[in-house]
């Protein structure tokens, strides 16, 4: 098989895959359970928009949880101002994709190096977590809307069918949003990432003096990549407003920011399903700590539902053991597996993992 | 009259705390090229080898001074054994995995002492400038830092250690080709980069209490201050805090504190911008 067809084969799989899910789910499964599936399509966009922007586009962006707290809360202060969601809706993402559009042209144009790029983004993220969380006085307020600091913003309307107030979309609705969102940005991306446009920006990762000498212009590329993810991002903040109806400062937290990165470590970086996977495992495998509280107070308990401590060794164990991530060393080993069987002669070309997936 | 006094030290003050929670990050930075993004969990862990030593009837300033620096120090020298030393090169690996670290200690101190604020009480009571009272912890705090920065620039100019660390920091290669171990050189560094990081936070545990996230809020002022330095560790850590300090405190006193902190990642965007290598980058590149 060519690779041609493989590729054809995968996307059509994650099709067939995903519109079942899509369609079967809110049939078989509990109103609880439709929920959480919810949040973790909600997430999936989330791992994506950094999928694009540090597994592709190889920007380090610690502070995606800025971009989606933004988008969240854009739509949260918006509805209660406008009251129709079709508007907020389109300034959760347009607000997010601007200040990204500023944070990075501040970035790119200073010719920051990666690793300061990591740390300014992680650094704007808490910022933005301190100035929210301080805002809890009735004088902090934008319209109608209080800001309500670490108590956060309850009672968020949910998004309704534009033009009609009345219609709103319910819990059931919000699962095949959400499923049919992800669905679009995982096709979407694979589209973008086939472009010209994508192949550039991937050029640009691999080595970027050498794509400025064929005279494209990084800064520009990193930019529109990092401002694709932020718009992206607050896509994904403004349903998950909507999913609970409550956003805190949490969401701009440094938990918050950890497991974005978590997400795509785990899954593997430049790859889509990689991130995907990554997130709703490791969203699954928080629940499931969270779920269990112990009722002992023995520490060593407390210890093996704490969160952080669990995503802190997967974390460190993923990047000593693991670094390329689930999705690309298990493509390794089917290749192995794959190669030995069929006995064919060694190219001494490997096929370049970071455009699949 | 009285005003400006109370301000100034205001202002030294702010000075003085950037520089001593950044001077641990600076020195693994500036070495190593290290980013350690657990660094504010190392100034938390400071604070509670503080508290827990005081409560158990250790003397306050020895459980400050002595208890916290050696304590963190030693978990230093296990992170780079354990971790750290497999990702030398690998800068962006290497903040991945200190972050990992951080998340793992936030977990384990709050499975341990619990998700409450504890706190011990700033000795030195306060005096009085003309109309106003401020406290005497505030000038301690100053002079820790003056003591930390001078001390460090007594320990690499002046000492055999500080020379064999400049040159590991020059040219390892060259340094192990003349005898030097830099494995060892490493280790000691980061070891010293984190027991500054514990004195740090233990003396600054009084002032803002501690929890097990307590290094939220010291971690970005310390990287900002460390990046917006540049490489070098004193000048550096020096010029930058002196710059970002005064931006912070006459903004909190303008407004609130928490504008003062905007005001601070503001002007070192800002300033990250014009030099993209740091102050030292530009100004003072023959300093330490």
């Amino acid at each position: 098989m060519t690779d041609r067809t493989l590729n054809y084969l995968g996307l059509a799989l994650v099709g067939i895959v995903g519109a079942a899910f899509l369609v079967l789910t809110p049939r078989f499964a509990e109103l609880d359970v439709v929920l959480e599936l919810t949040i973790y399509m909600i997430m999936a966009i989330l791992a994506l928009s950094l999928a694009l922007i540090w597994g592709y586009g190889g920007i380090l962006c610690f502070g995606q949880a800025a971009f989606f707290g933004l988008g969240a809360y854009t739509y949260a202060i918006a509805m209660f101002n406008i009251g129709e969601s079709t508007m907020p809706l389109l300034l959760a993402i347009a607000l997010p994709a601007v200040f990204a559009a500023l944070l990075g042209y501040f970035m790119f144009y200073g010719r920051i190096s990666d690793v300061y790029l990591g740390v300014i983004t992680l650094t704007v993220t808490l910022i933005l977590f301190n100035s929210v969380n301080s805002t809890a006085g009735p004088e902090f307020r934008i319209g109608a809307a209080r800001l309500g600091g670490f108590n956060g913003i309850p009672g968020i309307p949910p998004l309704n069918i534009p033009g009609n107030k009345a219609w709103v979309v319910d819990l059931e609705g919000m699962f095949y949003l959400a499923t049919g969102a992800l669905l679009a940005t995982y096709f979407g991306l694979r589209w973008l990432l086939a472009s010209r446009f994508g192949r550039i920006i991937v050029g640009i990762r691999e080595n970027e003096r050498r794509a400025e000498l064929l005279g494209y212009d990084p800064r520009a590329y990193k930019l529109a990549t990092f401002t694709i993810g932020g718009a992206l991002a607050g896509f994904a903040g403004c349903l998950f407003a909507n999913w609970g109806a409550f956003v805190s400062p949490t969401i701009f937290g440094l938990a918050q920011s950890a497991q974005i990165i978590i997400w795509v470590i785990v899954g593997g970086r430049g790859t889509l399903v990689g991130p995907i996977v990554g997130c709703i495992g490791i969203q699954w495998l928080t629940t499931a700590l969270g779920a269990n509280q112990p009722s002992g107070s023995d520490w060593w308990t407390k210890l093996l539902a704490n969160a952080p401590f669990i995503l802190g060794i997967i974390l460190i164990a993923f990047v000593l053991l693991v670094p390329k991530g689930l999705v690309p060393t298990l493509g390794d080993w089917g290749q192995a597996l794959l190669r030995a069987r069929t006995r064919r002669p060694a190219t001494g070309l490997k096929p370049k993992q970071a455009e699949e997936g | 009259m009285d005003l400006v006094i109370l301000l100034a030290i205001q202002v030294l003050y702010a000075i003085a705390s950037l520089a001593l929670i950044s001077v641990g990050l600076a020195i693994i930075f500036g070495m190593m090229r290290v980013i350690n993004l657990a660094h504010g969990e190392f100034l938390m862990l400071g604070g509670y080898a503080a508290i827990v030593a005081t409560s158990r009837g250790v003397n306050i300033w020895i459980s400050m001074l002595v208890v916290a620096p050696v304590v963190v120090g030693i978990i230093g020298v296990i992170v780079e054994r354990t971790i750290i030393r497999f990702l030398y090169g690998r800068m962006i690996d290497t903040m991945l995995a200190t972050w990992g670290l951080s998340l793992f200690l936030v977990g384990l101190t709050t499975a341990i002492f619990g998700n409450t604020t504890v706190g011990i009480s700033a000795p030195l009571g306060s005096f009085q400038i003309g109309a106003y009272r401020t406290s005497g912890y505030t000038l301690f705090v100053i002079g820790v830092a003056a003591v930390v920065l001078f001390g460090i620039l007594v320990v690499l100019r002046g000492t055999r250690l500080g020379l064999i660390a400049r040159g590991t920091m020059q040219n390892a290669n060259m340094a192990a080709a003349l005898g030097v171990n830099p494995p060892r050189v490493y280790a000691v560094t980061f070891g010293i980069g984190a027991a500054l990081s514990g004195l740090a936070g233990a003396v600054l545990a009084p002032v803002s209490g501690v929890f097990p996230t307590i290094g939220v809020a010291y971690v970005a002022k310390s990287f900002i201050t460390v990046i917006g330095g540049g490489a070098a560790i004193l000048s550096g850590t020096v010029s930058a805090s002196t710059l970002f300090g005064t931006i912070n405190q006459l903004a909190t006193f303008a407004t609130t504190p928490v504008f003062g902190e905007v005001a601070l990642l503001a002007a070192a965007i800002v300033l990250i911008r014009l030099l993209p290598q740091g102050i030292t980058g530009r100004f003072f590149r023959r300093g330490l």
